[in-house]
């Protein structure tokens, strides 16, 4: 189960136009997931212009249905733009209390950060549209962390590891000790083959954790190498070493 | 001992069978000895047999306490005056630590893994004076958990002294553990030894604001690298009756203490760590001699601050990874666990002390020899009676 960014990158908010004449929009400004969110609802834009309007107005209250189609909240005509957006925005935030998931696996288990790269910024490479901006090398950065957070939530949870004897990876591994990436692939002299770095993994899941081994491909796997290998970050590789 | 006769197949001995006979073979040997002799030969052979990984490994801690038998070495000088304290004798407690047990039906492994180290302590003979559980009897401090613990512990056959881990006690905070083993801060004396028991995983509230669950509280100590948690402290509370204790105990009393946590800061992340770790060893640099036993490190872990010496304790559930930094240099390693061998790096073991307070720390490896941390190789500060370093060190 890949952790995908929650639906307030593309929430957009549509308020009632007309006499109230306000508007806001929520998208596009998701916070950076660098920063532990908190609980913090998502930026609220107040917009000068509504790009369309759900309207559902009776006598002195009005209705306004955030862009999902489903969050709604009914004010009183004249209510301020921001207490409209921080009402949806809340009650969105209730009803998807795991939106905040990034900063929440950051705040409990210490993610070592991936390379910046902020010494690229500015740098072309002969192509026309070739210029390497901020924006790019902190989309770099966020997406590669967020597939290592999502590998510290499977890593830190037995549920998610499919465990039946409750039992998770930082149950041996604290923030991935002793998982030694960095050595596979290696002759694992208790299997008798070369194993690499999933077959342990899967090793591991098949018999402490006594689950079902992942495939290759499944998201849970690439997230867990993410993880490991993002936590020995810095180590030289040393395939073969015991 | 509630061990099965494990089943021959195709003629290869399981190592636990070979582990029984050999050590049915060794009482038959010892049996025949007289009293020099056994104490020579249990001496010598076994701690050269163990320093060179000669023999295959005993679940058995005959070295200490065969030592533990012979008067103490002619410390005193031909024609001088006996000191006091050789006057009190030599003994032994055993322990049992950080079991983590879920309700059987979940997780048998955990639960069997403590039944091993009960049928260990109750095969000693003699038997220990007592034997020290050193916390985190269960794994997410659920009553169920912590009554089955507390079901298997009966059939410890020694007195059994308990202590608290943040395992047992941050589901209820402490309710259920209270009502089964009592009261978790307390002292007492045995053979002119003072003892005390601390609860030293009080951590600051972090969950009200976060408005956790007791379920969620649990979850987030249970993780060893979840930084959501506080430190570890013994508190204001616990540090001021230790004062008082401490006042009426004479500072030429050998002083031992438990604590779950190590009563020095190691490494924070793991809260292998207390933070008020300074204050509580200023309330006992007075005693001439002090031995801390603590628990929750999963591993053979040595250190000394002045006067006062620390050994952790093996857990029977899983082993931790050392720290990756501050690791005391006193600390001989127990090498990397082979995760192919589900007892490897886990055990239990004893604690001898002596008249005058040093303790000999039996480190019983389930897979391996046992390694003895002597009171000699710290109060020499790692130059006398070192043990053997394993060979390969942790990644």
């Amino acid at each position: 189960m890949t952790r995908t960014p929650g639906p307030i990158h593309s929430l957009a908010l549509f308020v009632v136009t007309g006499s109230l004449a306000l508007a806001a929009a929520c998208g596009g400004s998701a916070p950076p997931p660098s920063q532990p969110a908190g609980g913090e609802p998502p930026h609220v834009q107040a917009a000068s212009s509504a790009p369309s309007a759900t309207t559902s107005a009776t006598g002195d209250t009005v209705d306004v249905l955030l862009c999902d189609g489903k969050t709604k909240t009914t004010v009183p005509k004249g209510t301020p733009g921001t207490s409209i957006a921080g009402a949806l925005m809340a009650e969105w935030i209730r009803k998807n209390p795991d939106a905040h998931w990034e900063g929440a696996e950051r705040e409990r288990h210490t993610l070592v950060p991936a390379a910046d790269n902020k010494d690229l910024v500015g740098q072309v490479n002969g192509q026309t549209y070739g210029l390497i901006t901020a924006d790019d090398v902190l989309l770099w950065k966020t997406e590669t962390e967020r597939v290592a957070l999502a590998g510290s939530e499977v890593f830190h949870n037995g549920d998610k590891l499919g465990s039946t004897v409750g039992v998770s990876c930082d149950m041996c591994h604290p923030h991935a000790a002793n998982t030694h990436p960095e050595t596979y692939p290696k002759f694992q002299a208790q299997l008798g083959r070369v194993a690499l770095l999933r077959d342990m993994i899967n090793w591991c899941i098949e018999h402490p954790v006594r689950g079902t081994p992942f495939a290759a491909d499944d998201p849970r796997m690439r997230a867990l190498e993410s993880y490991i290998l993002a936590q020995r970050k810095g180590k030289t590789l040393e395939y073969g070493k015991h | 001992m509630s061990h099965e006769k494990p089943k021959k197949l195709l003629g290869v001995k399981s190592i636990e069978t070979r582990h029984y006979e050999e050590r049915e073979e060794l009482f038959r040997a010892l049996k025949s000895l007289d009293r020099r002799a056994f104490v020579k030969v249990s001496a010598a052979a076994f701690g050269a047999a163990a320093g060179s990984g000669l023999l295959p490994p005993h679940s058995f801690s005959t070295v200490s306490i065969a030592h533990a038998a012979e008067p103490p070495k002619p410390a005193v000088a031909p024609g001088g005056a006996k000191p006091a304290a050789a006057t009190k004798e030599k003994f032994t407690f055993a322990y049992i630590s950080d079991s983590h047990l879920y309700e059987k039906k979940l997780n048998d492994r955990f639960v069997n893994q403590l039944l091993r180290a009960v049928d260990d302590v109750n095969a000693l003979t003699p038997q220990p004076d007592f034997v020290l559980y050193g916390g985190d009897l269960a794994q997410l401090g659920h009553p169920s958990e912590l009554s089955l613990g507390a079901q298997i512990l009966k059939n410890v056959k020694a007195p059994l002294r308990m202590m608290v881990g943040e395992h047992d006690w941050y589901l209820d905070l402490g309710e259920k553990w209270r009502s089964l083993f009592g009261e978790p801060t307390y002292s007492f004396d045995h053979k002119g030894v003072h003892f005390v028991t601390l609860n030293s995983v009080v951590e600051a509230d972090f969950w009200t604001k976060r408005g956790l669950t007791p379920a969620q509280r649990m979850g987030t100590v249970a993780g060893l690298d979840n930084g959501v948690q506080s430190s570890f402290t013994v508190g204001k509370e616990q540090r001021d009756w230790l004062k008082k204790d401490l006042d009426q105990v004479p500072a030429a009393t050998p002083l031992v203490v438990f604590s779950h946590s190590p009563l020095y800061k190691l490494y924070k992340p793991w809260n292998f760590w207390t933070d008020d770790a300074e204050e509580v060893q200023a309330l006992l640099k007075k005693f001439k001699q002090v031995v801390v036993i603590h628990g929750h490190t999963h591993q053979l872990l040595t250190n000394r601050i002045g006067n006062i010496h620390f050994h952790g304790m093996l857990s029977t559930a899983w082993p931790w990874p050392y720290a990756p930094e501050g690791l005391p240099g006193l600390t001989v390693q127990m090498g990397r666990p082979d995760p192919f061998n589900p007892h490897d790096g886990l055990g239990d073991g004893t604690v001898t002390v002596s008249p005058d307070g040093l303790a000999d720390k039996l480190y019983n490896l389930w897979n391996r020899n046992p390694v003895t941390v002597s009171g000699a190789y710290l109060k020499s500060a790692g130059k006398a009676d070192v043990p053997t370093a394993p060979k390969l060190k942790s990644y």
